[in-house]
């Protein structure tokens, strides 16, 4: 019976929007507790299955793993598993959707009921991509991601967001129509599509690899978004509602960085070890780039998006490190951006609702009236930034080091320019804390602000413990991941000794 | 001939004799709503015992009629949409007004004529199945006079169809020229009369059944016959049709022509990637939802295409037959389903036909709104519904005969045709408005069936894709 955990743990959100769909239309609050019981089940759903993995383990444990799909000599297999490399992602997914979904309380008061459907079958399609261990089921939770995301925007979205839906549903959907072929391709020369059996056939010819790299590379790389892939994300982020934002950046872009991971790094290792400095130099090119046009943005929550291709840009150069502390470095920074990013959302999105504008120059030192509020934003701005204590620092750090001494990498010099990356960081968060908070209260608008209400700090608190935990006391955090990481290095260094 | 070569072939004469007893029993019926009951009841009967029959593989009337596995699966498909097509004309008929009881005897023949097609083992039976289907429908089309859209819709459809029906009986007599048989088994064994002849005559069969299945670019009539048509009728022809198209296109070229594949797959190579490309280029900008659903149809028409040069390899023909079966099958529901939901949204005189019509109708029908979003995605081709896991066997095929080009055209149509399906999303779900619908029981059980299949047979295509591949389109042929 323990293996049935992972399919319940992905499809308890979805049973939990069926029993939302025969909910009257007009109790909203009704909907809104259950959706949020149901996303605190699926939390506590994923905390059995921490208690229940075995963390010295390197290979995907608590499998199912049935045949689903006969395509002549093929069998497509309905295959769930979860390794190091994934249960943080999982864990970080149910963390947050109970958060934003607390998070909506006031800012959706339009078909609640279908927000809260939207968001639970987000939920399963997310829980979905980290646990499938058949490409086949993985792309269709890949693309099933899109669905319920593009409604959140569209629907629920600011002004601009059709625009921005369809932006991003065609942008994201060029990406992935390229790996589906990758996945074709994949699953006719060795009739399976299981990802541990296609990773033991191994031995694809270098040149295929490269081929199929750029394939599957092109989904991720624009579900990351590394630069010069990131134009959908800014109209994304700032058109959808607050909790789509903490999503998208806290899970979603993670998806692209975990694909990297799971896929392209154990299934073309030549490839990947031939494109490493490649890789490196976008990622770079994605933290600096990322960082200064935040530094240029007027809209809080443009700035806000457009760090996070400055920081995903990290966990990029971390990934193709290739060596144990850069990807665990990545793995870590994935969970540390999915929390202080999608803190800085909810702060925003709190901001939002009280003043319906997020223009810098609207605000000015307003810590007078929103003290609590100031001090939870300086927290979650100095972890952003990677002051030591906090979390961010340990995964910035961490990458950093892995970057430095990195043979794939080949040069220090990335790492010296991702080190500039971190002062940027620190100009143009201080810059938005400035002008947010610091200054005379000169506006009048500003004055009669009203400081967090209960509901708003319990979205808050606790983001802010993992914050100082994972700053404070990263280990049982690196110790869950650090078996399969070496496993995925030891792969990769197989390959790259193979190749000299 | 003998009472035995009768019985294979029982479905088909079972509807096509309930045809002509309908037309006399219609002269009769006060109520047009009896005459459609029976007019499906004849069909459920003729699927009734299709399906009993499942089991058997014969060749009758000296080949000139092959019941395999093949045309079985097809026959259920034109059934299967034949009913639904019923379903969902009863009542829009009455409400346009254009009820009469011919409508369900002209449906039934031209549903024999595409049976006719699946079973076809010789040209001349093509020919004649390719007639009995083609004639009713041009009258069909122009169903809604004095309309005079729907005249025109008629008149453009008869005058280009008998074009190419003319290309077909000359390529027709050219192949019998090249070969001396019209027989599709005698044609694959005969090569005597030189390869240059034959080419030519295959190349006008081509043609002719390509005007069918609205390859680009004899696409021509499609959009102006989809809009002026009722649409109750174009719902049932553009998959009936198509897929009696289709019937005869993959039997005649994949049995009767291997042997000159070489020439014909980089020519249908083309035409699939000309009909892809240009379908969903053409169908970005109609504002008309019958015009973009016409346009649609022909992108479709594309990637069921890329199973013929799939097919030129015999190692890759099995999957490739499979696919293009199953993509029809997928298409049967996605389609249709599209096509009721349009049903419900039109109102007299040509309105609630523009895209804009829709607007708002997530807030008025969330359920109507709900199976139209599920069937501009499985159009779309993406998870999870039935329209994925046909592009995911159709680009399959493309890829182990090794055409990556040709899948990639079709991964990249498909992303432009993402566009404009998901346009008819966002209007539905992201604009307000006050759309008027028509709320009937058979339309609306229709629209339920074609989403719950849409849908189901996303998550599990596993019998019906067994099916599929153990259609074998050859082996009674050779």
């Amino acid at each position: 019976m323990e293996s049935s955990i992972l399919s319940l743990l992905t499809f308890f959100p979805t049973l939990g929007a069926l029993l939302l769909l025969g909910f009257p239309k007009n109790r909203d609050s009704w909907i809104r507790w259950a959706a949020l019981a149901v996303s605190l089940i699926t939390f506590l759903l994923s905390l059995v299955l921490l208690a229940d993995f075995d963390r010295s383990d390197p290979e995907l444990q608590m499998v199912i793993r049935l045949p689903w799909i006969r395509v002549s000599q093929l069998t497509i297999e309905y295959h769930l598993g979860v390794d190091g490399l994934s249960l943080l992602l999982i864990l970080l997914t149910t963390f947050l959707t109970p958060i934003s979904i607390l998070s909506t309380w006031r800012a959706i008061q339009e078909r609640v009921k279908e927000f809260m459907i939207f968001f639970l079958l987000l939920e399963t399609g997310l829980i979905g991509v980290f646990l499938a261990m058949d490409l086949f089921l993985f792309y269709i939770f890949w693309e099933f991601t899109l669905v319920p995301m593009y409604f959140l925007i569209g629907i629920w979205g600011g002004e601009r967001r059709m625009y921005a839906a369809i932006k991003f549903f065609l942008y994201t959907m060029a990406g992935s129509i390229l790996m589906l072929l990758a996945i074709v391709w994949l699953g006719l020369r060795t009739n399976t599509f299981s990802v541990p059996e296609l990773i033991a056939a191994g031995a694809i010819p270098p040149e295929i690899q490269l081929w199929l790299f750029l394939a599957f590379g092109a989904a991720f790389a624009i579900k990351v978004p590394m630069w010069p892939l990131h134009s959908w994300l800014p109209d994304a982020h700032v058109e959808a509602p607050t909790a789509g934002s903490v999503i998208l950046a806290g899970v979603l872009l993670k998806l692209g960085t975990y694909g990297f991971l799971r896929f392209n790094l154990s299934l073309f290792p030549q490839a990947t070890v031939r494109l490493a400095p490649w890789m490196a130099l976008l990622a770079v090119i994605g933290i600096l780039y990322g960082a200064i046009v935040s530094y240029a943005q007027r809209d809080v929550k443009k700035l806000v998006a457009y760090s996070s291709v400055s920081h995903l840009g990290f966990v990029m150069l971390g990934l193709f490190a290739l060596n144990p502390q850069g990807i665990q470095g990545a793995i870590l920074q994935m969970v540390n951006h999915g929390l202080s990013t999608g803190a800085l959302f909810l702060i925003v999105g709190m901001i939002y609702e009280r003043r319906h504008t997020r223009e810098l120059d609207a605000f000015g030192g307003i810590w007078k009236v929103m003290p609590v509020y100031t001090a939870i934003t300086l927290i979650v701005t100095l972890s952003s930034m990677g002051l030591p204590g906090l979390n961010g620092f340990v995964g910035e750090f961490t990458i950093l080091l892995g970057s430095f001494g990195s043979l794939a990498i080949g040069s220090a010099w990335f790492a010296g320019l991702a080190a500039i990356g971190v002062i940027l960081a620190a100009i143009y968060l201080l810059y938005m804390f400035q002008k947010l908070f610091l200054g005379p209260l000169d506006k009048p608008e500003n004055q009669g602000l009203s400081d967090l209400n209960p509901r708003e700090l319990l979205t808050l608190a606790p983001i802010l413990v993992l914050i100082f935990w994972i700053g404070l006391y990263p280990r049982p955090f690196f110790e869950l991941m650090a078996p399969s990481v070496e496993r995925v290095v030891a792969l990769v260094n197989s390959a790259a000794l193979a190749m000299r | 001939m003998s009472l035995s070569d009768l019985t294979p072939i029982l479905p088909l004469l079972l509807v096509s004799l309930w045809a002509i007893t309908l037309l006399v029993v219609d002269l009769f019926v006060r109520r047009k709503g009896t005459t459609a009951l029976m007019a499906a009841g004849g069909l459920l009967l003729a699927l009734v015992v299709l399906i009993l029959q499942s089991g058997d593989q014969l060749a009758v009337f000296n080949g000139m009629l092959v019941a395999d596995s093949y045309a079985g699966f097809l026959q259920a498909i034109f059934l299967v949409t034949g009913l639904l097509a019923i379903a969902v004309a009863h009542d829009y008929l009455r409400r346009m007004g254009i009820e009469r009881g011919e409508y369900y005897p002209l449906l039934l023949f031209t549903i024999s004529g595409m049976m006719l097609m699946s079973l076809a083992g010789d040209l001349i039976v093509v020919f004649v199945a390719l007639e009995l289907l083609s004639l009713p429908l041009y009258v069909l089309a122009g169903f809604a006079r004095p309309r005079p859209e729907s005249e025109e819709a008629a008149m453009k459809y008869f005058l280009l169809g008998a074009f190419a029906s003319s290309f077909l009986v000359y390529g027709i007599a050219l192949v019998f020229g090249a070969t001396g048989t019209t027989n599709l088994a005698g044609i694959a064994g005969e090569l005597s009369g030189g390869a240059g002849l034959l080419l030519v005559g295959a190349v006008l069969v081509l043609v002719g059944l390509g005007f069918k299945v609205a390859a680009v670019p004899f696409h021509m009539w499609t959009p102006d016959v989809y809009q002026g048509a009722p649409s109750a009728v174009v719902a049932f022809m553009s998959v009936g049709a198509k897929a009696g198209g289709f019937a005869a296109l993959l039997r005649v070229f994949i049995a009767a022509l291997p042997d000159l594949a070489a020439a014909w797959a980089p020519l249908t190579m083309g035409l699939a990637a000309l009909t892809m490309t240009w379908g969903n280029i053409a169908a970005i900008v109609q504002g008309n939802i019958k015009r973009m659903l016409a346009y649609s149809s022909i992108a479709h028409a594309g990637y069921i295409l890329i199973a013929l040069p799939a097919a030129s390899l015999p190692a890759a023909a099995p999957g490739a037959v499979s696919a293009a079966l199953f993509y029809l099958f997928a298409y049967l529901f996605s389609n249709l389903g599209a096509w009721a939901v349009v049903l419900a949204v039109e109102r007299l005189e040509g309105g609630g036909l523009q895209i804009d019509d829709y607007s708002g109708l997530s807030r008025r029908r969330p359920g109507l709104a709900l199976a139209m979003a599920l069937f501009m995605l499985s159009l779309t081709g993406l998870p999870p519904t039935v329209g994925f896991v046909g592009k995911f066997l159709i680009f399959r095929a493309a890829l182990d005969a090794g055409q990556i080009g040709l899948a990639l055209v079709g991964v990249l149509t498909s992303l432009i045709s993402a566009y404009y399906y998901l346009r008819v999303v966002v209007v539905m779900y992201m604009r307000t408005g006050e759309p008027e619908t028509r709320s009937e029981g058979w339309l609306n059980a229709t629209i339920g069936v074609t989403a719950l299949a849409t849908f189901v047979f996303g998550i599990l295509p596993g019998p019906v894709l067994a099916l599929t591949e153990h259609s074998e389109i050859l082996g009674l042929l050779r």
